[in-house]
């Protein structure tokens, strides 16, 4: 029981996410997460104003059990198997984010200078998250997938759209936290 | 009710990305500074494992439920999209410490923010979806 309670180490969190992997394409599908913006922009009615969101998204219906489990495994996490929110973190890090004026850095997993429920509320603060999302719903389908997708499924079957991808993929998450991230904060 | 497995299965991948912490903001800020090896561990080791297990898919060693071939589906090709779109999601990944998969999970830990996120990566896929055909590959 304590273990299920203590935080994961990554050599435990690498394997188990591989083997998520495995049952995905057991299962007869190939793993990702990002499609799914696709499908969900499809059951909204995208397909009246572009071609492109006119497919059927009832075939993706096991996708979208896959995103319903991904909500309750969150919410089983947070409730049940996360008592301690700690992250054991750099002291660098701890000690670059408190000049940026972020408190209690690492007692949570969410900082509440971004997630704090006062500011996602506030102007700026809902437009940060907001335009983040764009990026990542834009960017990932131009790229042709996310962190699952490209940086997992596609760099371990050694395909070179996926090496760009996650070239881009950390020019983008460079640029944002060494220099955004500080203009923002 | 066929796809009950997938439910499973997203709860299992929810669960495995919470308790290594891999959905937390801080996670990927000390990731994109270089600070820690954590998320490198975690990633790289995935990808290692998984190649051996694409290599059983290729070899037929591992079939699927159906007892057929896996055979994933290759990767759409372009430089300036993979690198540009990339670029772009590494952003909006670096600013609100959320890639696609996590941002569901993360509606079961801070509700309104994830949705604010989920409705922006909607948006943003909308946009990509009408400008498909105009953006270079």
């Amino acid at each position: 029981m304590d273990f299920i309670l203590q935080p994961w180490a990554w050599y435990f969190g690498g394997p188990l996410i591989a083997i998520c992997l495995l049952l995905y394409f057991y299962l007869g599908r190939n793993f990702g997460a990002s499609t799914n913006f696709d499908t969900l922009c499809s059951m909204a009615g995208a397909g009246k104003v572009s071609d492109y969101f006119k497919s059927d998204w009832k075939d993706r219906d096991f996708a979208l059990m896959f995103v319903v489990g991904l909500i309750i495994g969150g919410f089983i996490s947070v409730t049940y198997l996360i008592p301690n929110q700690t992250i054991d973190l750099n002291p660098t890090t701890v000690k670059e984010l408190t000049d940026l004026g972020f408190s209690n850095v690492g007692n949570k997993y969410f900082p509440d200078e971004i997630f704090g429920e006062d500011v996602v509320l506030s102007l700026k603060g809902f437009l940060i998250l907001l335009f983040s999302g764009v990026l990542v719903g834009f960017g990932t389908r131009y790229a042709g997938g996310c962190t699952s997708g490209h940086a997992i499924t596609g760099l371990s079957n050694l395909e070179l759209p996926s090496l760009l991808a996650v070239i881009g993929f950390f020019i983008g998450g460079i640029i944002a936290t060494w220099f955004i991230v500080p203009i923002l904060f | 009710m066929k796809n009950i497995k997938f439910l499973l299965l997203g709860i299992f991948f929810a669960i495995v990305l919470s308790k290594t912490q891999a959905v937390s903001w801080y996670r990927f800020y000390e990731m994109f500074k270089f600070q820690s090896f954590h998320m490198f561990g975690i990633i790289g080791g995935a990808v290692v494992i998984s190649a051996i297990f694409m290599q059983l898919f290729k070899n037929g060693k591992i079939k699927d439920i159906y007892g057929n071939k896996i055979v994933p589906t290759p990767k759409k090709k372009g430089v300036i999209s993979t690198v540009l779109g990339g670029t772009f999601f590494g952003l909006g990944w670096g600013i609100s410490g959320a890639c696609a998969a996590p941002i569901f999970v993360i509606l079961g830990f801070k509700l309104i923010p994830a949705l604010i996120l989920l409705v922006g990566a909607l948006l943003g896929a909308f946009v990509y979806g009408v400008l498909s055909k105009k953006l270079p590959n």
